[in-house]
């Protein structure tokens, strides 16, 4: 048994039959973590010796039959803008380098719960304010299919170690497309649940009103699973939603009869690459051939989302990151001369370039005179945008499109020219406006070998509805394990060099 | 002649409410209390923490805003409000700019005899920022967060007010009336009621509106009459000199007598408010409203008139002790104990408010047991001990908060009624004083007082007067 190549689920079952152990788990994948970190750097810090306790702990109570989760036993890793008690929690910043949190996201005590062994920390876009991975303090992660490219951001670190096998499944965060573009461009499956569904309660915050955690997969029964364990209603998050139901595994029946998809003829036009407008097509094909309905419709509104979406998550962004000024915990200037001055050289060095332009970018349009202007102006954007996807859910039950214009870009591309990076979120901010869910599915790969992924919108709190699609796809082509990257020492059998 | 000037005042009132936590996290809001131990990740500002609203918070401050004759906002919500500042340990506060719970109120004031109404035009709900402690010998800050989190309203009055009278008239009202709601303590010297200055002033009969100050750091009645005062001086004699006067936020010392510019209009900070993402509006619903409503207190007027029908008490006297919310307390429950209202009164309004003077302190910060004084007017009326000794047991019930009783027995202070032990001390003292009786029998009847007080003290105070005197006049007469 190749012990890397399970699903969670997979190996969790093998856990719970005897057939392997939390630590074989853990072993094998800081082995992997070792042979392929130098080149991907998915993580910002691993916990190797809290990995094996953790696993000690959990496999005593899987014997002693009090875990009984189907993802007891498994190895995960969480991205760095998560708190996890005593354990360095970076944002992949400079001004949190030395950070540890006092107490723990409640994301992660549901998966503390459920058995899961967290094994490390992952890197991404210094506080979640990026699309490649490559704003970290903490360098660049590349993409395990191809080390020459990002692998999207912000969440890249949790993506990219999903698929370079350096853990079962991670947790990202999502504030206008940080789990699903990365997911896509690294060929996992990623979903940003509907807003209030994980609680935000240890997530540093990035744009408040726009933030969700949500799993990173190997492929989409993992997805439900990782799901049904992190959502909850929790009271010390004043936006988390008490819903009816939390058993999303349910929907993983092979069975899309009738399910009503649209794709946004907006999503399809101008500025998306060839090789990802055929794969949606072939993917809605699939679906369609499977008994779905597949129409073409027009969403509309769709070139006002970037705009109404960079004002208002940098707006949030500005003031939750006032926190950060030397005071009272993370980086603090070596020489000052008064209060003043320490603010200004702590944030100065201790903030990279990207979360500078966003601070002062919202600072400006929440400015006297200008909060009218742009500010006022974005929420009524977000709201028309809402109405939007309203009307077309009378419709449709799931609205299918790409997960971004292109495969992932190759490094050092992107931040030269920001406007065009931000550009880069267009299919995916307009979700996290209106606080819908979303998946990214992988759905093959372009010429150069690089994954293509698909979103599927759904109404509010129908996860369900994109589950289904999701897996009824899957379950009708390839599985994740067939798109995997392929380095490490296996691409040396196979006689590829990277 | 001489220019007549008109003051404008308006007033800003922060009051601090009296919950047991602090306003978005479960830590104690607590005076006192080792620094930074009444805290937690919410109210220090940790990376990835939440604020959850204290239910309390917004009930007590529906409860102001309906007792001032407030328009309820029933969708209302929170804003940021940014600055940087270490007390402050987000850098920005959770505060109410666009939908403030409370608008549109009114109190009704009196002064010089004259009733008035003062416009409230809004309250709103915050918190309160930590404190900093500056070590002089170090050169350096450190912070506490223990009153980081607590909650706050604050009451903006229109600028209806015009003199220091009218001032502390509506500040005295405001405190009463939130007393009585059981909302806040509303201590000023603690700091538990905070109340900023606005001023202008503007020749008579003019109708536009002169340049306002603030004036801050206030921590008494005394302070904000002499501050108004000084205030009004000194822009009155700006404009007679013919100069401007500035928009500006002064600092009053009230030490000096003096007060300094902090900071100008020019120098305002741009506090960026936006609605706060962390937190959902509040929907205040008409059943909510009604709630708060009939668990309303029953406020001073109220209580004034029952006071008189139910403890046939006069008016003057229920005046002084609905004063403070405190005081109508502890009459009700000694009261209850003794069942002479007059009596208690009469405690209250001479020895209370006496020892209350001479210790600088408020009505709230009383601290006796109201059983114990009602335990005291049980004592005097039967007589078991004199005026003189129930006075200074109750200074020891003021500062200790003994009990009477045992106090009295301990102390042998029991009124001596030993008939012998007194014609004793009547005989001599009758001998000792020959130009006494002389005048007494000679017509001056006021000559016995001086006989009762050497019986009193050969006594040692705890003979019963009134039979001193009866035994007296006896032994007088058959002299």
């Amino acid at each position: 048994m190749d012990i890397l190549s399970l699903t969670a689920l997979q190996l969790g079952k093998a856990i719970k039959e005897r057939e392997a152990s939390a630590a074989d788990a853990v072993r094998a994948v800081l082995d992997r973590v070792k042979e392929v970190e130098p080149e991907v750097n998915s993580y910002v810090t691993l916990d190797e010796e809290g990995a094996f306790q953790q696993a000690e702990e959990v496999q005593r109570l899987i014997e002693a039959g009090e875990f009984t989760g189907p993802l007891a036993g498994v190895p995960v890793a969480v991205k760095d803008n998560i708190c996890i008690e005593g354990q360095l929690t970076t944002c992949g910043s400079r001004i949190l380098s030395n950070f540890k949190p006092v107490y723990t996201a409640e994301a992660v005590l549901n998966l503390k719960k459920a058995g899961a062994v967290v094994i490390g920390k992952t890197n991404m876009d210094e506080f979640a304010m990026g699309s490649t991975t490559e704003t970290s303090y903490y360098g660049s992660t590349k993409n395990p299919h191809n080390l020459n490219h990002v692998p999207g951001g912000s969440s890249g670190g949790s993506c990219a170690a999903v698929a370079a096998r350096e853990c079962y499944y991670a947790l990202g965060s999502d504030t206008g497309g940080s789990i699903r573009q990365p997911s896509s461009f690294c060929g996992v499956v990623g979903l940003k649940p509907t807003y209030g569904t994980v609680s935000r309660y240890g997530l540093v915050a990035y744009g408040s009103s726009l933030d969700q955690i949500g799993p990173v997969a190997k492929d989409v029964p993992d997805c439900a699973a990782i799901l049904e364990i992190i959502s909850s209603h929790d009271t010390k998050d004043s936006t988390s939603v008490k819903r009816k139901n939390y058993h999303f595994t349910e929907a993983l029946t092979e069975d899309v009869k009738g399910l009503k998809i649209g794709i946004p003829r907006d999503y399809m036009g101008k500025g998306l690459d060839k090789e990802v407008e055929e794969a949606v097509r072939k993917a809605a094909k699939v679906l369609e051939e499977n008994g779905a309905i597949v129409e073409e419709f027009d969403l509309s509104l769709v070139q006002y989302a970037i705009p109404a979406y960079y004002v208002i998550a940098s707006a949030e962004a500005s003031s939750n990151l006032e926190r950060f000024d030397g005071v009272k915990y993370g980086y603090r200037t070596a020489d000052y001369r008064d209060l003043h001055n320490m603010y200004k050289k702590t944030r100065s060095e201790g903030f990279g370039a990207e979360v500078k332009r966003r601070i002062m970018l919202g600072s400006f349009v929440l400015s006297s005179g200008y909060y009218d202007a742009y500010y006022l102006k974005a929420l009524r954007t977000k709201a028309l945008i809402k109405q939007a996807f309203d009307r077309a859910f009378e419709k449709y039950d799931v609205i299918l499109g790409p997960t971004a214009p292109s495969t992932a870009p190759e490094l050092g591309k992107s931040l030269t020219d920001p406007m065009k990076m931000y550009l880069g979120d267009i299919y995916t901010v307009a979700v996290n406006l209106a606080g819908l869910p979303a998946m990214s599915v992988p759905v093959g790969k372009d010429s150069r070998g690089l994954p293509i992924g698909i979103q599927l919108i759904g109404n509010s709190f129908q996860e369900k509805t994109l589950l289904r699609a999701a897996y009824m796809y899957e379950c009708a082509t390839e599985k994740w394990h067939e798109t995997s990257a392929n380095i490490g020492k296996e691409a040396q059998e196979n006689g590829k060099t990277i | 002649m001489a220019k007549q000037y008109e003051t404008v005042i308006g007033l800003e009132v922060h009051v601090e409410l009296a919950t047991k936590t602090k306003i978005f996290c479960g830590c104690s809001t607590e005076f006192g209390g080792a620094p930074n131990t009444h805290t937690c990740p919410v109210c220090t500002g940790m990376p990835g923490s939440l604020p959850v609203l204290n239910k309390q918070v917004v009930e007590y401050a529906m409860a102001i805003g309906l007792a001032s004759n407030c328009k309820i906002t029933q969708v209302c919500k929170f804003d940021r409000k940014n600055y940087f500042y270490p007390d402050n340990p987000q850098n920005y506060q959770i505060s109410q700019l666009y939908l403030p719970i409370a608008r549109d109120g009114y109190l009704e004031i009196e002064s010089g005899g004259l009733k008035k109404k003062v416009r409230i035009h809004e309250m709103h709900m915050e918190e309160d920022a930590g404190k900093l402690v500056h070590d002089e010998w170090d050169d350096t800050s450190l912070v506490d967060y223990n009153r980081s989190g607590v909650p706050l309203v604050e009451i903006v009055s229109e600028p209806d007010m015009r003199s220091a009278e009218e001032v502390i008239s509506y500040l005295e009202k405001l405190r009463m009336m939130i007393q009585y709601l059981g909302a806040s303590d509303c201590k000023l010297q603690e700091g538990s009621m905070r109340a900023d200055v606005n001023l202008s002033v503007r020749e008579a009969g003019s109708e536009t509106l002169g340049t306002r100050t603030e004036m801050k750091n206030l921590n008494s009645f005394k302070a904000i009459a002499r501050a108004i005062e000084g205030e009004r001086e000194r822009q009155i004699e700006l404009l007679e000199e013919g100069k401007p006067v500035i928009q500006e936020t002064r600092r009053w010392d009230d030490n000096k007598e003096h007060s300094y510019a902090m900071r100008s209009k020019e120098d305002a900070q741009d506090y960026r408010y936006f609605p706060e993402p962390d937190l959902v509006p509040i929907v205040i619903s008409d059943e909510w409203i009604a709630e708060i409503k009939s668990r309303q207190p029953e406020l001073r007027s109220e209580k004034l008139e029952r006071y008189k029908a139910e403890f046939d008490i006069p008016q003057y006297d229920a005046e002084i002790i609905t004063e403070s919310k405190r005081m109508a307390d502890i009459f009700e429950a000694a009261t209850a104990v003794c069942k002479k209202p007059k009596k208690v009164a009469n405690w209250l309004m001479v020895e209370t408010l006496r020892l209350l003077k001479e210790h600088n302190m408020e009505p709230e910060d009383i601290r006796f047991s109201p059983e114990n004084l009602g335990k005291l007017v049980e004592l005097t009326e039967a007589g078991t001990i004199n005026s003189s000794v129930a006075k200074e047991v109750f200074e020891k019930i003021f500062t200790d908060n003994i009990n009477p009783e045992k106090y009295v027995e301990e102390n042998g202070l029991k009124t001596v009624n030993d008939e012998g032990a007194m014609k004793a001390a009547i005989e001599k003292a009758i001998a000792d004083n020959p130009k006494s009786v002389e005048d007494y029998l000679g017509g001056k009847e006021k000559a016995i007082g001086f006989l009762v007080g050497q019986v009193m003290k050969a006594m040692k105070g705890k003979a019963n007067p009134g039979m001193v005197n009866q035994m007296l006049k006896e032994a007088l007469q058959e002299h």
